[in-house]
């Protein structure tokens, strides 16, 4: 096997023992995207003399014995929306294009303490709004499995570069579903931490109470240890946690007997494809002969997840876009009249793309003056409920199971044109985010097209070790993780 | 029609904190543009605020010192709008739950006691200073200094309950003092680290419902709020009186023409779009630390002044005047500390020294003279050294060189005389010298003592002890009718 | 309707955008269908409920009042579309 195709302890054993160096990996892994990115499309800056530089540093550090943990000199992929230092960070928008931070986010930081390579900034929808990645002002990401395919969004771009080797494992965000749908679409594994898990310090806001970090990675232990060398508190983000980190990878024990998992019936329903319906529920099947109890539970609240979800969402949005009005960064459009008013409106017209100026319009409405109350606040009522179903769930499962997307995933284009439609797409992620749970997608099985079917894990908060453990287990008794695209 | 003004103030107090509101970037006023900022307060993509707890803690003080109820849970909110001073497209403040409600302080206007209500106070970041190429209306370009964004600024918001420009202006010195007192501000109006804004209406005398208001602002002194103030009231009662409405607006104050402008036409009605600030999460202030706050305060003014006539026997008025201004209070305590009686240096204090300093706009930090050099003084006169009168003299003196008052007289030679024999000769060279008042005076003109008293004076250069004077001349002239 | 062009125009000039006629046009449809399907939520009965502001009941994060070295002024004004001297420039203010 080529080193790019293999998965993060192979690689970190191989580099122990001195059979491989990070430059080696680093060369395989743009040897990879030389070969097939044309078509895939999942980076949108990449520089190989850049990475190359981190290698050889990592492979300085391994000899003189510093630095050593399992991520030194692995190649890891960074969606566009995490600040990297001297780097074009664009969010997948035009409105800043040329933007060059002069500093690092936290968890970039956090994984070049470690020794990490930073391949190049990866794909995404425009601001993190979207599930497709085809909102992207670059042009979309295409699916590995399957090229006339969506790759999922918002993480389109980090998603797509695991599954087809071209890194070895990169991060993304996640405020409705955008880590999970594309983990499930390209049949990588991908977690959503719990609200507050990781530092939003650096990350590009798209909705504030809702964004968090996450990996993904080949397999379930590959994002635990990824998980683990970003998590902690932050002194930099008020609303991260003080809660001690755990070694996720001390979850991965294959064992699950006595776990109860909860399949929520709301999440089964009419409408959706079957054939996903019934993945799921055979993953389900696999934990209890495994030893898990499968029960059923009901989170009667379900149904008005994305109402809540596209109102506070956009309302959060308006405000946190506000800042990007040519003024100080990014892109300016000067206009005639020669006036500050026109130059805003010149600058954000051609700066952000149709579906970011419908959402900061939802979002400018809802919090209006007249129309607070009714929208924004009420929403932020019914997330409390929506919150209370899952405590509710909670007290009598360890772990929820459901699909991912009520559908396989579609053709590029299909839906681009029907908002709404696209947002109800999103009903079964959008919960988590809404409650501030961790979630994870790990695949497990194929369609008929040859296409990934997830299935998404939930916990309680800050229950990331069940979510591993019961993942884990499922990974190990199959053979979906070992499955690659062929590109 | 008999009138009534409402009025309600609001006012914004830059915080002495060494850091800003939500970052690590310094507060110092002067520096070169754009040399105080990092990515937080210049709104980067990804920056997330963090809340200085100094500046909690001088709330916490504010709310003490203005008797305020501090709430359980106080939560910033987001108040969005565009402006290129406002780099995040949205101010932080505070909106449905303040940092605390309900106080009060006390104005006392010419004996009369007044108590204003004080709605709310709360906590916001400061924006950014804008510069125009110059005329602000024919500018074709501005310029943007981003190191003030970010400063911390407490917002104090008065109830309705003052009535004339004088009041408006008497709670305004209060509330400077009670604020420099606390220690949260330097009170500067002149440079912007104490604003504030006005909210005034008129309505019939004996009726309930108020009128329709207009806000001022850009009104930088205790003087200008008052004349701004007593021009809106004066021109809002015209309007009503000609049977026109008063329009709700923002009117500036236009200093140089004397009156109020009105920028309707020039502004649009903004709508906020307050929301919880996402990013922060409350404030929750617990008893503890209400409590070491409060062990930790300032004497307030109105507690001192107090204690000024209790302890030192001093007149109200006097207390007052001197308790207007913590660092003269201090110094006037200190001066008593080093040996001077209370009452000696009250009235030196505001005959002679706040003559001096006022001449000049100076404020008792920047005195020339020190605590112990006065009570030096003081001592001298205390001692026979020097008059009352020479001692005047040798103030202003030491007012400017900031030298001694012992060397001062020693080197101008200014020694009381009070030797008997001295000052007798001299007087009997004022009797000769002057032979026909003497015989007015001894034929009964008992008013020229006071001639003879000035002539020994003159022959002293003053510098005779006017006591000794006094009798010796008695003596001298008892000696003569007979 | 739940929303009309007018109203579609007004905010997108308090969120400062320009929309163009067939912007404003799409825009109200798309909007209007789904401030529509918003309603839904008028079915909850939400007396009493507390609003979310937050997934965690945290208060307090503090700072210290430590002054930490700013930005040198060539990186805070790295970025910038316009400036001159060490200050971000923008064109007229007034309309």
């Amino acid at each position: 096997m080529r080193l790019c195709e293999l998965a993060i302890p192979e690689l970190s054993t191989m580099l122990a023992k001195g059979e491989c160096s990070s430059v080696d990996i680093t060369r395989s892994v743009y040897e990879r995207i030389r070969e097939v990115d044309d078509k895939i499309h999942a980076y949108l800056w990449s520089n190989e003399e850049y990475a190359l530089s981190q290698a050889g540093e990592a492979d300085r550090l391994r000899k003189a014995g510093e630095k050593l943990n399992p991520l030194l000199g692995i190649p890891v992929g960074l969606k566009d929306i995490f600040l990297t230092k001297g780097v074009p960070t664009t969010c997948g928008s035009k409105i800043l294009e040329k933007f060059v931070p002069p500093f690092d986010s936290t968890v970039v930081s956090r994984l070049k303490e470690k020794g990490v390579v930073i391949t190049g900034k990866l794909n995404m929808d425009e601001f993190a709004m979207g599930s497709t990645t085809e909102g992207s002002a670059f042009g979309p990401t295409r699916n590995p499995w399957g090229l006339e395919y969506i790759p999922g969004g918002s993480s389109g771009g980090s998603a797509a570069a695991v599954s087809s080797d071209m890194c070895i494992a990169s991060l993304g965000t996640d405020t409705g579903g955008s880590i999970r749908q594309p983990a499930a679409c390209c049949g990588v594994a991908g977690i959503k931490p719990t609200y507050g898990r990781v530092s939003r310090f650096g990350i590009i806001a798209y909705a504030s109470s809702l964004d968090q970090v996450g990996p993904f990675g080949k397999n379930v232990r590959d994002a635990a240890i990824m998980l683990e060398a970003i998590a902690g508190f932050d002194p930099k983000d008020s609303t991260s946690v003080k809660i001690d980190v755990p070694k996720y990878t001390d979850s991965l024990t294959g064992e699950v007997k006595g776990l109860k998992i909860g399949l929520p019936r709301e999440y089964f329903v009419e409408g959706m494809d079957k054939e996903v319906a019934d993945t799921v529920k055979a993953a389900a099947r696999t934990l209890e002969k495994l030893g898990a109890q499968v029960i059923e539970v009901s989170l009667p609240h379900t149904e008005y997840c994305i109402a809540t979800y596209y109102i506070i969402a956009p309302s959060e949005a308006s405000s946190n876009l506000a800042r990007y009005d040519g003024v100080r960064y990014g892109l300016r459009v000067d206009a005639q009249p020669n006036s500050l008013l026109s130059m805003y409106k010149a600058t954000r017209d051609r700066g952000f793309s149709a579906e970011v100026r419908r959402r900061i319009i939802i979002g400018t409405y809802t919090l209006s003056a007249g129309y607070y109350d009714a929208y924004y606040l009420k929403a932020q009522k019914v997330r409390t409920l929506i919150r209370k179903d899952f405590e509710e769930a909670f007290k009598k499962c360890d772990v929820l199971i459901t699909p991912v997307l009520p559908t396989h995933p579609y053709k590029l284009g299909t839906k681009i044109n029907d908002p709404l439609e696209m947002y109800l797409s999103d009903i079964f992620t959008v919960s988590c985010n809404l409650a501030g749970l961790p979630g994870m997608v790990i695949p497990c099985g194929f369609n008929k097209d040859n296409l990934p079917v997830g299935m998404q894990l939930l916990a309680s908060h800050f229950q990331e070790q069940k979510i591993f453990q019961t993942a884990y287990a499922y990974e190990q008794n199959t053979e979906w993780h070992k499955r690659k695209p062929k590109i | 029609m008999e009138y009534e003004a409402v009025i309600g103030l609001e006012v914004h107090a830059q915080l002495l904190t060494d850091s800003k509101l939500f970052c690590s970037c310094s507060t110092k006023f002067g520096a070169e543009p754009n040399t105080q900022t990092c990515p937080v307060c210049l709104g980067m993509p990804g920056v997330l605020p963090v809340l200085n707890k100094k500046a909690v803690e001088f709330a916490i003080r504010a709310a003490l010192a203005m008797n305020c109820r501090i709430e359980d849970r106080s939560v910033f909110a987001r108040k969005n709008y565009f402006y290129p001073d406002l780099p995040k497209g949205y101010q932080i403040s505070m909106y449905e739950r303040p940092f605390c409600v309900k106080g009060w302080l006390d104005i006392d206007l010419n004996g009369a006691k007044k108590r204003i209500g004080i709605t709310r106070i709360h906590m916001e970041d400061d924006a950014g200073k804008l510069i125009h190429a110059g005329d602000f209306a024919q500018a074709q370009s501005s310029y943007v200094d981003l190191n003030r964004t970010g400063v911390p600024l407490l917002e104090i918001v008065s109830e309705p309950d003052i009535r004339s420009p004088e009041e408006a202006s008497e709670y305004m010195r209060q509330l400077r003092n009670i604020l420099v007192y606390i220690g949260v501000c330097d009170g500067n109006m002149q440079e912007g680290s104490l604003r504030c804004d006005a909210n005034v209406s008129v309505r019939p005398r004996g009726r309930e419902k108020f009128g329709t208001r207009a806000e001022l602002k850009n009104m930088n002194s205790f003087r200008n709020i008052q004349r701004a103030i007593a021009y809106e009231i004066e021109r809002q009662v015209k309007v009503c009186d000609s049977g026109g409405e008063v329009i709700q607006e923002t009117r500036l104050w236009d200093d140089a023409a004397g009156k109020t402008i009105g920028m309707r036409g020039k502004e649009e009605a903004h709508d906020y779009r307050y929301f919880p600030d996402p990013d922060l999460i409350p404030i929750a202030v617990d008893a503890a630390w209400v409590t070491q706050v409060k062990d930790n305060l300032p004497e307030l003014p109105g507690r001192k002044k107090d204690r000024f006539v209790k302890d030192y026997g001093i007149p109200e008025y006097d207390a007052a005047l001197l308790t207007q201004d913590k660092l003269l209070a201090d110094y006037f305590e200190t001066v008593i500390k080093e040996g001077a009686p209370a009452k000696w240096v009250s009235n030196w204090i505001m005959t002679e020294l706040l003559r001096e300093l006022n001449a000049e706009e100076k404020s008792a930090s920047e005195c020339p003279i020190t605590p112990g050099q006065l009570a030096a003084l003081h001592r001298l006169i205390e001692k026979g050294t020097i008059s009352h009168k020479i001692a005047k003299g040798v103030f202003t003196e030491m007012y400017k060189t900031g030298r001694d008052a012992e060397d001062l007289v020693k080197a101008q030679g200014l020694m009381q005389v009070s030797d008997d024999s001295e000052i007798n000769k001299m007087i009997d060279d004022a009797v000769s010298e002057n032979p026909k008042q003497l015989e007015q005076f001894l034929a009964g003109k008992d008013k020229l003592f006071g001639f003879f008293v000035g002539q020994v004076m003159k022959k002293s250069s003053g510098k005779a002890n006017p006591g000794l004077v006094n009798k010796l001349l008695a003596q001298k002239l008892d000696q003569l009718k007979k | 309707m739940k929303i009309t062009r007018k109203e579609v125009e007004y905010v997108a000039h308090l969120a400062r955008l320009k929309l163009s006629a067939e912007d404003a046009e799409n825009f109200t449809v798309r909007l209007d269908q789904i401030l529509t399907y918003f309603e839904k939520l008028k079915e909850l009965d939400t007396t009493g409920v507390e609003p979310t502001s937050h997934s965690m009941p945290m208060v307090n994060a503090f700072r210290e009042d430590q002054v930490i070295p700013s930005l040198p002024v060539e990186d805070a004004l790295s970025n910038a579309p316009d400036k001159e001297g060490n200050f971000f420039k923008v064109p007229r203010i007034i309309e």
